[in-house]
């Protein structure tokens, strides 16, 4: 392998695990993020329909 | 099934309450953040990542490739991808979950409208010879547990890979034994309506949360493996994972080339064999000097950029690694409600995407199968061939090799898994939103219509034909026309102002204003360039390297003397399948009241 291959393989693995990283630390640490979620779905859609 | 077809063909009656917002079914929706996004990224993580990806790279010059694959990733895939978040959402809100609803609304077009039957064909029959290769690569985890998979050679691996898909003749593949594909087909089949049978939160959602973690750690544990690997073979010092990783990320190639005559004395040279490896390259340069025949020459980053076909390779693996293209994006995020962030999750399905296929997908494949079979082992060789023949015999010859070898087929198991459950999807929003159904109704129909499907590929496994087929025109072609129409549609229907509006909405982190030029201009450029060069390339086969032309394969299948009848019986499943989604289109009221509505009209929510 030659140092422009390394140069290449560090530079592409460390951008997609920055990125990556970047990102799973963005989803977690916006506060009051899960206020945005939705409720729980115990039920199949149907159990739903039939119900209504 | 007679209250369906009454229900289909009397029209407009049973649309009752479909039509009347106020009485519309409970919106399905997803239960968390991390459950979309893990969701959406099981959607793009298959294959593609662990297997297409790394022969992609290793074929086209590490360096050379990865540049046009990031090129492609930022002109193509994200934007693409945020516009499939967009318009969902958007049109989720409404009540539209299913491709041509959502093109419907957004277009307000009979034409918009027809040509989301597109994002519903796609899936459909993607999912029908998808889920088949699932199931190889569950037999194949199946028989590594079991210790069954002892191959001295890539010879005999081949050998058993071909009698497992029924290479040979149609039917071959027919069968139940712990070695034949039937039994794994079943298990991956029911798995797969299972899930989606459970809905969206408590069926896919749910085993994403599970798969995607474990996937990744399978995917670490066999890359220390491979890593670790060294030099297998004492004999053949060259044939490691050093060069391995060289071959596939240096950014130059060295290759042999062979002087050839041409015509009226012309003389060019043709690539007979790569090198890797600095003592190989010596080596082969000192043997070749004053050669008038053979020469070694380096082809440095630039030269191997100024060939089209690395653009189209990248480019393509861009779209089927992002699941962009297949209208599955849009069916995940109409489930959000209005305030669900989108820019951020779309950002966030993407990296995980690229994280697995370039952080692990990129060091795992190329360079086990290097480190035991040389260049030649893996220079070249296709997708199936690279995980299907080679790797299994890789697996079977090192250490420990039977419980790695498990684990890497298992992993791409439940990556396959989550790719085909997002394929499902689609289909069953159409059935529920157009023909008012329920849950079991439509999991029902939508089963019997694929299960039909994969028994079609599975019987007629001579060649893999009926598969090449469906993935050539279904899973390629038509993904770059439904790539092409939702970008154009996002940035010159929607209006950029507009998308970017809806986009922002409830957005975590702001799109770069630059993408306001790259989505209305360079994006769908750049797909119609790539688009057309890959007709020129892959219809009319011509060649950029030899200026040669050969009419594809794709299309003899289909017409002339040699034309192939299992080719011909698979468009025409294509067509019927795209002409019944259409008719069912056609006759949902909702959908005209939208396209036929005149201007300025107030649209029911």
């Amino acid at each position: 392998m030659t140092a422009g291959g390394w140069i290449i393989l560090l530079v592409s693995v460390s951008l997609v695990t920055s990125l990556f990283i970047w990102c799973v630390y963005k989803v977690f640490s916006i506060p009051g993020e899960t206020e945005h979620l939705h409720g729980v779905e115990f039920q199949t859609p149907d159990e739903k329909t039939e119900e209504d | 099934m007679g209250k369906l077809a009454r229900q289909f063909f009397a029209g407009q009656e049973h649309l009752g309450r479909l039509n009347d917002p106020s009485m519309a079914r409970p919106k399905e929706s997803w239960n968390s953040r991390i459950g979309v996004i893990l969701a959406v990224s099981g959607s793009a993580v298959g294959l593609g990542n662990f297997l297409r990806f790394p022969g992609q790279a290793a074929q086209y010059g590490g360096g050379a490739f990865m540049l046009a694959y990031f090129v492609a990733f930022l002109l193509i895939g994200l934007p693409i991808c945020w516009a499939e978040w967009t318009m969902g959402r958007r049109a989720g809100q409404h009540g539209f979950n299913s491709c041509p609803g959502i093109f419907a609304y957004i277009t307000r077009h009979p034409v918009g409208m027809y040509l989301g039957a597109i994002g519903i064909v796609i899936p459909v029959v993607v999912y029908m010879y998808y889920v088949y290769i699932e199931a190889w690569c569950l037999g194949y985890s199946v028989n590594f547990l079991r210790g069954e998979m002892a191959f001295p050679t890539a010879g005999d691996a081949g050998a058993f890979w071909e009698k497992f898909i029924g290479n040979s003749e149609n039917g071959a593949a027919v069968g139940f034994g712990l070695k034949e594909v039937g039994i794994y087909l079943l298990v991956a089949f029911v798995l797969n309506f299972y899930l989606i049978y459970r809905g969206l939160a408590k069926g896919i959602e749910l085993f994403c949360k599970f798969a995607m973690p474990t996937l990744i750690v399978l995917a670490m544990v066999v890359l220390v493996r491979v890593l670790t690997l060294g030099s297998p073979d004492e004999t053949n010092p060259h044939n490691s994972v050093a060069n391995g990783l060289g071959f596939m990320w240096n950014p130059s190639k060295v290759m042999v080339q062979e002087a050839e005559e041409g015509t009226y004395g012309s003389r060019r040279w043709v690539n007979i064999e790569e090198l890797v490896g600095a003592d190989l390259i010596a080596a082969k340069r000192a043997e070749m000097d004053g050669s008038e025949t053979r020469r070694v020459v380096t082809i440095t980053v630039w030269q191997q950029l100024r060939n089209p076909q690395l653009w189209l390779a990248a480019a393509g693996q861009i779209f089927f690694s992002l699941s962009v293209g297949f209208g599955i994006l849009m069916t995940y995020s109409s489930y959000l409600s209005k305030s669900d962030d989108v820019v951020l999750s779309g950002l966030a399905a993407t990296s995980t995407n690229e994280f697995c296929e370039v952080g692990l997908g990129g060091l795992i494949t190329v360079p086990a199968g290097f480190a035991f079979l040389g260049v030649a082992g893996v220079a070249g060789q296709g997708t199936f061939a690279l995980g299907f023949k080679v790797l299994p015999m890789v697996f079977s010859n090192m250490p420990a090799g039977q419980f790695f070898g498990f684990l890497f087929f298992f992993l791409l198991f439940l990556a396959a898994v989550t790719s085909s459950l997002s394929m499902v999807q689609p289909g069953i929003a159409f059935l529920e939103e157009t023909m008012e159904i329920n849950r079991k109704q439509s999991v029902a129909i939508l089963g019997v219509i694929t299960a039909f499907g994969t028994g079609f590929v599975v019987y007629f496994s001579k060649d893999s034909k009926a598969l090449d087929t469906f993935d050539f025109w279904v899973g390629t072609f038509l993904i770059f026309i439904l790539a092409t129409i939702q970008i154009i549609t996002f940035a010159w229907v929607l209006g950029l102002d507009e998308g970017f509006k809806e986009a922002h909405q409830g957005a975590a982190i702001r799109i770069p204003r630059i993408y306001r030029v790259i989505m209305k201009y360079i994006c769908p450029l750049f797909l119609i360039t790539v688009f057309l060069l890959w007709v020129v390339v892959n219809v009319f086969g011509y060649s950029f390297e030899t200026g040669e032309t050969n009419v594809s394969g794709y299309i003899m299948d289909l017409v002339g003397k040699d034309s192939n009848i299992v080719a011909q019986m698979s468009i025409g499943l294509i067509v019927i399948l795209g002409v019944f989604v259409a008719l069912v289109i056609s006759r949902v009221k909702r959908y005209n009241d939208l396209v036929f509505k005149p201007k300025g009209m107030p649209i029911a929510d």
